[in-house]
C-alpha cells in the first residue's frame, strides 16, 4: 500500500468514546437517529441504520422521506445548515462523529460523498481528481494516484488524452464518474452516494452501477436511490423509509431494513409491500 | 401493393394547412416590426459611441507620437510639449486606488456572498454600497479633502488615490458579490464534501470560479476611476512637473483634459484631444489584459 492508504487509514479507536452497545466489527457506521430537526420541523425520527463494512447499503423510499437527510448526517454535511440539530448518535468505527472534539472537516476526508448532480470543479480533469490529494498534502506520486482513481472510476480510457481539458467539458455521465474518481482518489473508507444516477441516462446509469459493485471490494457504500430496480441490482442491504404525516408535518422514518432480497421478496411490513408493488411513491 | 395510392388519397382527402410564411398577418407583422425596432435602437445607441471614438482618433491621433509621452505640458504660448506627467500621475493614482479598493472590495464581497449574506451587517453594507454607487464623485473628493488633504497638509497623489478608491469601492464590492453568488451551491457542497474548511472552499473554489466576473467589475471600476476628474480636483490638484513624491500635487489625464480643453490655444486643445485618446487606450489595454488574466484556465 502506498502513502495515501497510510495517511488516510481509518483513525484508530484508541481515544474513541466507547460505544454503549458492543457493535459487531463489521459495522462501519452505526447511525441511530432518534430525532432530526430543521428548526422546529421534525424531518426524521426513529431511524437506526447500521452501515455494514464492504457492502452497499441502499436507502429507498418516497420523496421527502428523509433518505438524503440521513445520508448527510453520516459525514456531517448537515452541519452546513444552521438550523439543523439532532438527537441520537452516529458512530464511525466506534467513534462518536458528533462528539464536541471531532472536526467535521477531517471526518469528511474519511467519508467521501458523491452528489445527485454531477458537480466537477471548473478546473481540468486532472486537477479535479488531484483536488482532494493536494488538499491532504499527498506525498506519493500524484500522476499515478490520479490515473489509478480514474481507472477505478472506469473513466481513464475516455479521458487519458485530454486530462488538461475542463472537467465541465465532459458529458453528464462522464462528469459523474469524474466526481466518483475525485471522491475515491483520497481513498476514503466510506462512500456516500446521494442519488448518483438521477441525472443520467440508462447507459451511464448502468456503468455507474457496475462501478459501485466493483468499488465495494474496497469501500463501504451508502446509496440513496429513487429507483427501486437500482437498489435491487446493486444493494446488499436495503433500508426502506416512509413518511409519517400523522402529526401534520412530513416526518421520515425507517420502516424496515434488511437484506435486499428479503426486503423486495418478503417484506415484513405492509407499507414496504405496498411501496414495492408500486401502490404509492 | 397499393400503398402509394392510399397515401395520395389521404393527401387529397384532408385539407393541408398553409405553411408558407406570410409577412402581413398579425403576429408575423408585429414580429417583423419589433425586429426592425430593435435594430434601429441598437444602431442609434451605438452612434454616439462610434462618433466619440471617431472624433478621438481623428483629432487626437494627430498628436499621438513619442513626444506626447515624454514631454511635460506646454505653458501658454509654447508649441509642442506632451502629457507624460499626466499619464504617469493617472497610472499611479489609479494604481493606489486599485491597491486599496480591490482587496477591501473583494473581501467585503466574500462576506456578503458567502460568510454572512443574511446578517444585518451585510444588508446594511449592501444598501450603503448601492447608495455609494450613486454618490456624485465630487463628494468623494470633498470628503477626502477634509479627511486626508487637510490632515496631510497638502494636495497629494495619495489623497487622489484614496479619493478614487472611494469611488471604486462600491462597484468592486457589488460586482464581486454577484460574481461569487453565481458560483453554484453544488460546487461548494462538493468542496465541503471533500473535506475543505470554509477558508479553503472560498480560496480554492469560490474565488477562482468567480474570478472572471470579479475582474470585470474591477475593470469597470478602474475605467471609471481613470476618467474621473471630480474627485481629483480637491485632492491631487494638478502639476506641470514630473511626479517626484506621492506627497505632492500630481497631474492626471482627466484634469489635464479639463484644463486644456478650455484654453484659447490650439496647441493645448490638440493635446487635450490626444490625452482623451490616450485615456481611452489605457482603459482598453487594461480591459484586454483583465480578459486574458481572467480567462478560465481550462
Amino acid at each position: 500500500m502506498n502513502a495515501t492508504a497510510e495517511a488516510m487509514a481509518i483513525p484508530t479507536a484508541v481515544n474513541a468514546v466507547p460505544t454503549t452497545a458492543a457493535m459487531p466489527a463489521s459495522i462501519a457506521i452505526d447511525c441511530k437517529l432518534d430525532k432530526v430537526f430543521y428548526g422546529d420541523f421534525l424531518a426524521v425520527r426513529d431511524s437506526h441504520v447500521p452501515i455494514e463494512k464492504g457492502k452497499i447499503t441502499g436507502f429507498i423510499g418516497p420523496s421527502g422521506c428523509g433518505k438524503s437527510t440521513v445520508l448527510r448526517c453520516l459525514n456531517r454535511m448537515n452541519d452546513l445548515i444552521k438550523i439543523f440539530r439532532f438527537q441520537g448518535h452516529v458512530h464511525f468505527h466506534g467513534q462518536d462523529v458528533y462528539a464536541r472534539n471531532v472536526d467535521p472537516v477531517i471526518l469528511r476526508r474519511y467519508i467521501g460523498m458523491v452528489f445527485q448532480q454531477p458537480n466537477p470543479f471548473t478546473m481540468s480533469i486532472f486537477d479535479n481528481v488531484a483536488f482532494g490529494l493536494r488538499l491532504n498534502r499527498f506525498k506519493g506520486n500524484l500522476q499515478e494516484q490520479v490515473e489509478k482513481s480514474l481507472r477505478r472510476a472506469a473513466l481513464w480510457d475516455e479521458v487519458k488524452d485530454k486530462l488538461n481539458n475542463s472537467g465541465l467539458s465532459l458529458s453528464g455521465g462522464q462528469q459523474q464518474r469524474l466526481c466518483i474518481a475525485r471522491a475515491i482518489a483520497t481513498e476514503p473508507s466510506i462512500l456516500l452516494m446521494d442519488e448518483p444516477c438521477s441525472a443520467l441516462d440508462p447507459v451511464a446509469t448502468r456503468r455507474i452501477e457496475e462501478l459501485m459493485i466493483e468499488l465495494k471490494a474496497k469501500y463501504t457504500i451508502a446509496l440513496v436511490t429513487h429507483n427501486m430496480q437500482q437498489a435491487m441490482r446493486v444493494a446488499d442491504k436495503t433500508a426502506f423509509f416512509g413518511v409519517d404525516i400523522s402529526k401534520g408535518g412530513r416526518t421520515g422514518y425507517l420502516v424496515e431494513m434488511g437484506d435486499t432480497q428479503q426486503i423486495f421478496e418478503n417484506p415484513k411490513e405492509d407499507l414496504t409491500k405496498k411501496y414495492i408493488r408500486g401502490e404509492f411513491s | 401493393m397499393n400503398e402509394p395510392s392510399t397515401a395520395v388519397d389521404f393527401a387529397t382527402r384532408i385539407e393541408l394547412p398553409k405553411l408558407e410564411k406570410s409577412f402581413f398577418v398579425g403576429r408575423a407583422l408585429s414580429s417583423s416590426l419589433l425586429t426592425i425596432g430593435v435594430w434601429v435602437a441598437a444602431i442609434l445607441a451605438s452612434v454616439p459611441l462610434f462618433s466619440v471614438l471617431y472624433m478621438l482618433i481623428v483629432r487626437g491621433g494627430a498628436r499621438l507620437n513619442l513626444e506626447l509621452f515624454t514631454e511635460l505640458p506646454p505653458a501658454g504660448f509654447e508649441l509642442g510639449g506632451g502629457i507624460g506627467n499626466a499619464i504617469v500621475g493617472t497610472l499611479v493614482m489609479v494604481g493606489i486606488a486599485t491597491l486599496i479598493s480591490v482587496p477591501v472590495g473583494i473581501l467585503a464581497g466574500v462576506y456578503l456572498a458567502d460568510l454572512g449574506p443574511d446578517t444585518k451587517v451585510a444588508s446594511a453594507a449592501r444598501f450603503l454600497a448601492k447608495t455609494l454607487t450613486g454618490l456624485p464623485s465630487i463628494l468623494a473628493g470633498v470628503f477626502i479633502y477634509a479627511a486626508v488633504v487637510l490632515a496631510m497638509g497638502g494636495y497629494s497623489a495619495i489623497a487622489g488615490g484614496i479619493a478614487l478608491a472611494v469611488t471604486m469601492l462600491p462597484t468592486v464590492v457589488l460586482t464581486a458579490e454577484e460574481a461569487m453568488k453565481m458560483v453554484p451551491q453544488k460546487m461548494k457542497d462538493a468542496a465541503y464534501g471533500m473535506g475543505c474548511t470554509r477558508t479553503q472552499v472560498i480560496w480554492k473554489i469560490v474565488l477562482p470560479t468567480g474570478l472572471p466576473g470579479i475582474l470585470t467589475g474591477v475593470m469597470l471600476a478602474v475605467a471609471g476611476a481613470a476618467g474621473n476628474s471630480a474627485p481629483l480636483l480637491f485632492t491631487a490638484l494638478f502639476s506641470n512637473y514630473w511626479l517626484h513624491s506621492l506627497r505632492e500635487p500630481t497631474a492626471s489625464l482627466s484634469i489635464l483634459i479639463y484644463n486644456f480643453s478650455g484654453m484659447p490655444f490650439d496647441n493645448q486643445i490638440e493635446l487635450a484631444w490626444a490625452a482623451s485618446l490616450v485615456l481611452v487606450l489605457i482603459v482598453l489595454v487594461f480591459s484586454i489584459l483583465s480578459r486574458i488574466i481572467g480567462r478560465p484556465k481550462v
